[in-house]
């Protein structure tokens, strides 16, 4: 067993009178490759918005990293790339690099616009995704795929510990949807980063995750998969 | 030619139009990209009422038209939030308050109102030492807000609802930033006039948004061809002694016109080179 990064207890969630979640439990542990799916309004994306306390349940209990979701306060240990990410203006005058040293915000030093130890960690996350040789391109000249590799770079610069992602491929074509997928994978195995992925397409998933949760009218379902990429059992 | 710059007045002009460039295009560029340039227009309306009231109740016009622009300025947000699925709303309310208030008192004030034209078109001869003063003053204030919340601000305008989930506080730098464009306006519209402050926030960003390779050119593009547009703008106002707000506005639009002519030109010739050099193969992203 490894350390439970989330953990959801008697679970649920409804608009109005309908729930769309019907009391479920499960516990994510880190190093984990979770795909939540389920058919269109299953659910999907209102889980995913649970469990980082976007929504607040109707009943039921939510920690993070051991923490009660309305005391959790270390957002740096999460990254969440939505479904809407690629949704920005595409003419916007920024580069990759511009973009991804943005979301270090925080330590950047005021008057230098990107730092040195800022330059360096952007370049490294884009290392990662494999897209350090478009780092001056603007961001809205680069396909799907290649804005989405971007995106989770500027995740990546924060070091998460876990990465939620909804429907991150739509309109994006299959073989960068391979692309995409391989290097997940390669985020989870050599970056032990825990990875939560939102997908109406299964089997994308297959040969990756080792757990799969099914949403259907409310209920979760979890395969357990053993998967020998990964070199472990669950 | 060079008499111009010996009169204390034209110099006065040209320190406070190059500071309100820098401020103006600066605020004009997260504005655009933020597809919220509609408030320079908005702000500088409700400042013409509050120019109007400083005249019948002979108060300095600057003072009475920061009160109505920052009141504009919050009201703006507040109704921003209220319609949330119609943004451009909360823009149009405040510009119709703003245009008939100042309509009312520009008619009740009669005699007292007479010198808004001034103020609506811009008038270099009319800069006092005061209005020097007070650009100086909250100008540099302005610049260090804007460097200081540099990246705070990249950040919203390049995706809001991320940067709220990352801890930044949006609504409160939203509300900030509205007050620090309300008193950009109010210090601009001397020279600008009321009636064009608003192109200062956008031309000078519409042409650098053409060749700007980055985030850090297009800001220092936009400040260049701001600059530019002010300082020329004044110059031929004053050799042709015609309203400054207008020459530097139709100076601005020739700028951006010159650019585009030139950058689809430039992007004729890369055309060709590169049927040239690749036997047809054109890849528009070299442009």
């Amino acid at each position: 067993m490894g350390e439970v990064i989330v953990k959801a207890d008697n679970l649920s969630f409804g608009y109005e009178k309908r729930l769309v979640i019907n009391n479920i439990r499960f516990e994510i542990e880190k190093k984990d490759y979770i795909g939540i799916v389920g058919t269109n309004g299953s659910a999907k994306s209102t889980l995913l918005k649970l469990i980082m306390g976007f929504l607040k349940p109707n009943v039921g209990m939510i920690e993070l990293f051991g923490s009660h979701i309305g005391d959790f306060k270390d957002w740096n240990k999460i990254g969440y790339l939505p479904q809407n990410a690629r949704s920005f203006n595409t003419r916007f005058p920024a580069t990759v690099e511009e973009i991804v040293g943005s979301s270090q915000y925080s330590q950047m030093n005021i008057l230098k616009i990107l730092n040195k130890k800022i330059k360096e960690a952007t370049l490294a996350a884009l290392e990662a995704v494999n897209m350090v040789g478009f780092k001056d391109s603007l961001i809205g000249n680069l396909s799907g795929g290649q804005q989405q590799r971007v995106f989770l770079a500027k995740l990546l610069v924060n070091n998460p510990e876990i990465i939620f992602m909804d429907e991150p491929l739509i309109g994006v074509d299959a073989e960068s949807q391979d692309v995409f997928f391989d290097l997940i994978n390669k985020l989870n195995v050599d970056f032990g980063i825990t990875i939560v992925v939102v997908t109406h397409d299964v089997s994308k998933l297959n040969h990756r995750a080792n757990k799969i949760f099914h949403l259907d009218n409310g209920k979760l379902n979890i395969d357990n998969i053993f998967n020998k990429n990964r070199g472990e059992e669950h | 030619m060079t008499d111009i710059f010996s009169y204390p007045f034209m110099q006065r002009a040209l320190l406070i139009g190059i500071i309100i460039s820098i401020i103006s295009s600066s605020m004009g560029l997260f504005l655009v990209l933020r597809r919220f340039s509609m408030v320079g227009d908005t702000l500088s309306h409700t400042a013409l009422a509050g120019v109007a009231l400083g005249m019948i109740t002979n108060t300095y016009p600057f003072y009475t038209a920061i009160v109505t622009t920052l009141a504009a300025s919050v009201i703006v947000e507040k109704l921003r939030k209220e319609y949330k699925e119609y943004a451009e709303l909360s823009l149009a309310i405040v510009m119709a308050a703003g245009i008939g208030i100042a309509s009312l008192l520009i008619s009740i004030g009669k005699n007292k109102t007479i010198g808004i034209m001034n103020y609506m078109f811009g008038s270099i001869s009319l800069v006092t030492e005061e209005d020097l003063k007070i650009v100086l003053f909250l100008g540099a204030i302005i610049i260090s807000i804007i460097l200081f919340l540099f990246r705070a601000l990249f950040y919203i305008t390049f995706d809001e609802s991320d940067a709220k989930l990352r801890g930044i506080p949006v609504s409160k730098l939203n509300l900030l930033f509205a007050m620090l464009v309300a008193i950009t306006i109010t210090l601009s519209m001397r020279i600008v006039g009321i009636l064009l402050v608003s192109s200062m926030m956008t031309v000078p960003v519409a042409t650098s948004i053409q060749v700007a390779k980055s985030f850090k050119q297009a800001f220092i593009y936009t400040n260049i061809f701001g600059v530019l547009s002010v300082t020329l703008g004044l110059i031929t106002s004053f050799i042709f002694d015609v309203a400054p707000g207008g020459s530097i506005v139709t100076i601005s639009l020739l700028l951006l016109l010159l650019v585009i002519i030139l950058k689809k030109l430039y992007g004729k010739l890369v055309k060709k080179a590169t049927n040239l050099l690749d036997g047809g193969v054109y890849n528009e992203q070299n442009i």
